[in-house]
């Protein structure tokens, strides 16, 4: 079975581990610009939503990509970046509609959630279980498939 | 690694931007933040400087842990000498901020002169500009950090900024940064008032390294199980807050109330953590919404609170009705009980106006309580203040707090601190200050410790010093009688330091709670250059200790200012387990100077300050 | 079944790799017109720079990536298509039968009418080959002039700028990269590459390309108001209309595209097309127009298989989106950025930092957005528009500050419901 990220805004204080951890397992440094899960904070609401990639079935960014750069993990079934392909056009950032790939100005080359080769930093540093690695049928991500089902442009849903 | 070495001195006189190295033989001596920040002041300014004039620096400091994993390693520090009691000034603060400063590559940002008109400083990473802060002169903080994020394009770019109050000369303004996380007392806000600083907003992507990873991985995630497993840090903060306190220290009779005095609070449980989150009438909702964290805090004790969109301070303005900053136990304290208000909604909301408008509420709050008591005693008139300052009204709270926040009416008087208020009035004896600065929520005669720690904090009246209420109430590391004098020198001794060398690392306070020294230690130790450890660190501590003491004795300060109110020291607590009890502090203060190493008239000998090397 | 797929590019290949998953025993052939691997167009310029080499172009690096799915390629023009027998005939004379034809032939460059365009060292930047011709002639140091300053020009440009040489662009509207930025957000781009030291005329156009053998550049590029500008190299860049010559009296209509219906049919039966040749649905509008950009080419080249392999799927149409950076300066369009009747936009620009966010909208729903220099989240914008996400409460927030659609769309999705 492979597991998948699981998210439950509720829990989250908004403390900035998951970002700092990830940063460091990519980037070599605390560096939460360069995390690839983001808390957003709803001050106003007193909310706090890890977010990242869901690494969805669409695989928008991977369809997008003209050079081949992206692909799926066949153990972890993350879609991962091939920094040695990417020439850094960018398309793949504006493709994919949740906002979950973007582009390091620094190298030249797209980021994304690789899930850490199964153990994803994030999971590991959160304090409070906001942010869990569990069985995918688990992960109640059906709420961001819905999404990506209507952003479907019709040619994705049986191929 | 873990330092940036890097500072940032902003010349506003000139309105230059230059960057120099961090000077690392004083950060091997001084740790970072607060220790080595005001090495800096102590080093560039005259001690005896008027505090609003261009030749004092304020200096925004980060320590070497910010930014970086370790539990709580987000806070930085404003340093200043302080617009309200002309000592040493260090107000550390949580948030974002420090973490984006650290991130833009900077250990400090030191700010000397003044602008010739009100601005900005705006750091993105290496580039960093003054820019005109016209647009935002006048505005709230909240309008300010909202503003300046649009006007950027940014939203990810963190600021810390005054209100109107500090703007307009209130002695004991903030600056606040994400909001409502404050670098609170002192009036270090007020310094940056004075020098037309309106702002600093910072977007960070350089990243924080340390010296070694692998170990300070391990260290920082053992640290972090000791947070989680604590009964305070791992359950009673997160769950309720600092405010878990209200009650307490309540029930033990160290609550001063109406400007002390009373040493009880009946109110108290209309203002606790337990009534925060009672469901109220109106919505079933409680006050509490959750608790939020600081910077890579794990422990998160942080209050979101909304006000009742009923209550008569809001009830018209919806622009209220959003959840903000919810009240700590020492605002509560402050605005409640200090003033003798059990009115929950009407503290919430004057705790929103004091970060909206960059206030400290614990001086605000006391000085309030200060302008009752004068008023009860008819000293102070309604034609004076406007309205009735009578003990008690949630009316008066809102309004003045409201007044004070923009410098009008009454609030410019208000906004003089206690000190100035009570001797403009005739009745010095009623501000409860020490050096200038108002207690904060614990009474000296019901804790004992306490009283020492007040008189002789370099910062004025302040519980962060030396929190020996951890020892004397809840018993950490052991417990003491709080009602009992003997060992407290030397508790508030090895507070004091151990305080100073954790404020100058990058981390919380709050993590003593659970961590001694030797949770502390490997971490920095792991993160920087250098030998770290906990004895080290204690005599890091004790020498900021005697640099900030060395401040104040050149700006003027002797042990004769090492004293407490005369209703502290006079008038015997009235309930409670302290019945008949006042601050002995005669009864330790001798012994803490003998401790210290200083002459019995409380001045540093030179054989301390030689063998700490200051 | 004989599938035929004419064109190599990502339409074709998608086409092709999806016609081998859903009809597993039909027989797929993929013509390609010039004589490489299947290639992505779009990394060209990275190839310019030396970012990739060659075979970092290479739509499907893999060894035997086409053998092992079955598929033919084939490498040879073709002259002309024949509905009555369902045959394609090539260049080479060789002739191809089919069942079902996808025409995925993208487009060309325009040469326009200005004499000297055919003197030597005057080339487009299209092809593989075109690519080898300007990285010899473009060195560090030599006068490069580019004529047109669109998308392609635009990313061609920088690829040029990096190769250290004396830039000039010459563009005949009136602000660079017109077809997605707005006059602000055109002016912002040209201030940009003139403190890159790179010459930027607009509202002006060649009149002629001279030989000059006295140089400095062997070429004299001479412009409307007879400024003449010294050239090494000319790149013309100046649009690109879709392929479809070879279609003449085919009966396949053709507009600005080939005309196709929801299932990528062009009027002709069992003829379909896919990608920059393709005059496709438009999800903005409802319309169909031409949509040359990746995804586009992707996902007409994905629904036309599925249908051609009977599969019946309707395509509710591209979003025309395009992500550019101009040496340096990352600028973003979505959809109707230039708004729509009655909508409402919001516009946040800070000129001194490079940064210029607006957003359309339809009512509470998002339509379009530019957006320059800024590159975080920028996803979501096609996520908020083509979901047609009723924005709420945040519409008025987006209005103040619209920077905050990160914030929209993660509050819209994740919060609301929880």
């Amino acid at each position: 079975m492979q597991k998948s990220l699981h998210i439950d805004p509720g829990k989250c204080t908004g403390c900035l581990q998951c970002e700092m951890a990830c940063s460091y397992d990519n980037e070599g440094a605390f560096n939460p610009s360069k995390s690839r899960i983001k808390v957003f904070a709803f001050h106003d609401e007193g909310r706090f939503v890890p977010y990242t990639c869901t690494q969805c079935d669409e695989a928008w960014c991977m369809q997008a990509c003209p050079v081949d750069a992206i692909s799926v993990d066949a153990a972890t079934g993350a879609k991962v970046v091939s920094d040695a392909r990417c020439v850094g056009c960018k398309v793949c950032t504006i493709a994919c509609p949740f906002g979950t790939i973007n582009y390091n100005a620094d190298t030249g080359k797209v980021v994304k959630c690789d899930l850490c080769e199964g153990d994803p930093a994030c999971a590991t540093a959160c304090p409070t279980d906001a942010i869990t690695f569990i069985d995918a049928n688990w992960t109640g991500l059906e709420r961001m498939r819905a999404w990506a089902a209507k952003t479907d442009s019709g040619a994705q849903a049986s191929a | 690694m873990a330092w940036a070495r890097n500072v940032l001195r902003v010349n506003l006189t000139a309105g230059t931007c230059t960057n120099e190295p961090l000077n690392m033989d004083w950060a091997m001596k001084y740790l970072g933040q607060r220790g080595l920040a005001t090495k800096y002041l102590y080093e560039e300014i005259d001690p005896k400087v008027d505090p609003l004039s261009p030749d004092n620096k304020l200096i925004m400091t980060t320590g070497p842990l910010t930014g970086t994993m370790a539990s709580t390693a987000g806070r930085y520090s404003v340093v200043t000498k302080g617009a309200l009691t002309g000592a040493i000034a260090c107000s550390n603060s949580g948030g974002f901020f420090g973490n984006e400063m650290k991130n833009a590559g900077y250990d400090m940002i030191i700010f000397e002169g003044k602008a010739p008109k009100p601005v900005y400083l705006l750091v993105q990473d290496d580039s960093a500009q003054l820019v005109d802060a016209a647009g935002f002169w006048g505005k709230s903080v909240w309008d300010t950090e909202e503003g300046i994020k649009a006007k950027h394009g940014d939203p990810q770019i963190r600021v810390a900024s005054i209100g109107i109050s500090g703007e307009k000369g209130c002695k004991f303004a903030c600056v606040v940064n994400d909001m409502h996380r404050a670098a609170g007392r002192s009036g270090v806000g007020t310094v940056m008032g004075s020098k037309n600083l309106k702002a600093v907003a910072i977007r960070g992507t350089k990243g924080v390294k340390v010296e070694d990873f692998a170990a300070f991985a391990q260290v920082t995630n053992a640290a972090k199980a000791v947070l989680a497993e604590n009964a305070v840090t791992g359950q009673g903060l997160p769950a309720f807050g600092t405010q878990v306190l209200m009650n307490v220290i309540n029930e033990m009779g160290a609550l001063p109330t109406r400007n002390f005095r009373d040493i009880q609070f009946e109110g108290a449980k209309d203002i606790s953590a337990e009534a925060m989150a009672e469901p109220r009438r109106s919505d079933g909702k409680p006050n509490l919404v959750r608790n939020g964290a600081c910077f890579g805090c794990t422990i998160a004790c942080g209050r979101v609170s909304t006000i009742d969109r009923t209550h008569f301070s809001v009830a018209e303005r919806p622009e209220y009705h959003k959840a903000s900053g919810g009240l700590e136990y020492e605002a509560a304290w402050a605005l409640g009980a200090a003033t003798g208000v059990n009115d929950l909604d009407a503290l919430t909301f004057a705790n929103f106006l004091c970060n909206e408008q960059g206030m400290d509420p614990i001086t605000f709050g006391t000085t309030l309580g200060a302008a009752m008591d004068m008023y009860e005693e008819g000293v102070l008139t309604t034609a004076q203040t406007g309205m009735p300052l009578t003990f008690g009204s949630a009316e008066a709270l809102v309004k003045m707090v409201e007044l004070t926040g923009k410098g009008e009416g009454f609030g410019v008087e208000l906004g003089l601190g206690s000190k100035r208020l009570c001797e403009k009035y005739g009745r010095p004896e009623l501000s409860m200050s020490v050096k200038g600065q108002e207690f904060p929520a614990y009474d000296g005669r019901g804790i004992q410790g306490m009283a020492l720690t007040y008189a002789t904090s370099n910062r004025g009246a302040c519980h962060l010093r030396s929190y020996t209420v951890a020892s004397e109430v809840l018993g950490i590391p052991e417990k003491t009688d709080p009602l009992v004098t003997d060992g407290k020198a030397g508790l508030v001794k090895a507070f004091q330091d151990a305080t100073a060398a954790v404020d100058s690392a990058g981390i919380c306070v709050f993590t003593t709670f659970a961590w001694t020294l030797d949770d502390i230690a490997p971490q920095i130790d792991a993160a920087c250059e250098g030998n770290w450890t906990s004895e080290y660190l204690l005599e890091v501590g004790e020498r900021i200790w005697n640099l900030e003491r060395q401040f104040n004795m050149k700006a003027g300060f002797t042990g004769a200012d090492d004293t407490l109110p005369k209703r502290l020291l006079k008038d015997a607590a009235k309930t409670g387990p302290a019945t008949g009890k006042v601050a002995e502090l005669d009864k330790m203060l001798p012994e803490y100077y003998e401790l210290r190493g200083w002459t019995p008239d409380g001045t540093p000998s030179n054989e301390t300050l030689s063998r700490l090397g200051v | 079944m004989q599938y035929v797929v004419v064109g190599a590019g990502p339409a074709g290949v998608v086409a092709a790799e999806t016609l081998r998953k859903v009809d597993p025993a039909g027989a797929v052939t993929l013509i390609g017109g010039e004589p490489e691997p299947p290639y992505s167009r779009m990394a060209i310029p990275y190839m310019l720079t030396g970012k990739v080499g060659e075979d970092g172009t290479h739509l499907r690096p893999a060894a035997g990536h086409y053998d092992a799915r079955g598929i033919t390629v084939i490498n040879d023009r073709v002259a002309r298509v024949d509905p009555a027998t369902k045959t394609v005939v090539t260049e080479s004379g060789a002739s191809h039968a089919y069942d079902r034809l996808l025409l995925a032939t993208g487009s060309h460059p325009v040469r326009p009418p200005v004499p000297g365009l055919d003197l030597p060292g005057v080339h487009h930047c299209w092809t593989l080959a075109d690519a080898r011709a300007i990285a010899e002639k473009a060195t560090e140091g030599r006068h490069v002039v580019q004529m047109g300053a669109g998308f392609i020009g635009c990313i061609i440009m920088e690829s040029l700028w990096e190769r250290g040489v004396k830039l000039s662009v010459i563009e005949t509207a009136d602000r660079m990269v017109p077809r997605m930025m707005d006059t602000r957000g055109g002016a912002m781009i040209k201030q940009w590459c003139a403190n890159k030291d790179i010459d930027v005329h607009t509202s002006a156009s060649v009149t002629a390309v001279e030989p000059n053998p006295a140089g400095p550049g062997d070429k004299l590029v001479r412009l409307s108001d007879g400024t003449g500008i010294d050239a090494d190299l000319v790149v013309v860049a100046t649009g690109v209309h879709a392929y479809t010559e070879f279609l003449d009296g085919t009966g396949i209509q053709v507009d600005r595209g080939i005309v196709v219906d929801d299932h990528m049919r062009t009027t002709v039966p069992d003829i379909y097309a896919a990608g920059d040749c393709a005059q496709g649905r438009d999800f903005s509008t409802g319309g169909y127009d031409v949509h040359a950009i990746q995804p586009t080419a992707v996902e007409h080249g994905r629904t036309a298989a599925m249908n051609m392999a009977g599969i019946d799927v309707a395509y509710q149409g591209s979003l025309i989106m395009n992500v550019l950076d101009t040496v340096g300066l990352i600028t973003c369009s979505f959809g109707r950025w230039d708004g729509v009747p009655g909508g409402d936009t919001a516009r946040v620009v800070d000129e001194g930092a490079y940064r210029y966010m607006c957003l359309q909208f339809d009512g509470d729903v998002l339509v379009g957005a530019l957006s320059l220099g800024r590159t975080d989240h920028m996803g979501v914008v096609r996520g908020l528009i083509q979901n047609r996400t009723r924005l709420g409460p945040w519409k008025q927030r987006l209005m103040e500050d619209p920077n905050r659609v990160m914030d929209a769309y993660v509050s819209l999705s994740q919060v609301a419901g929880t």
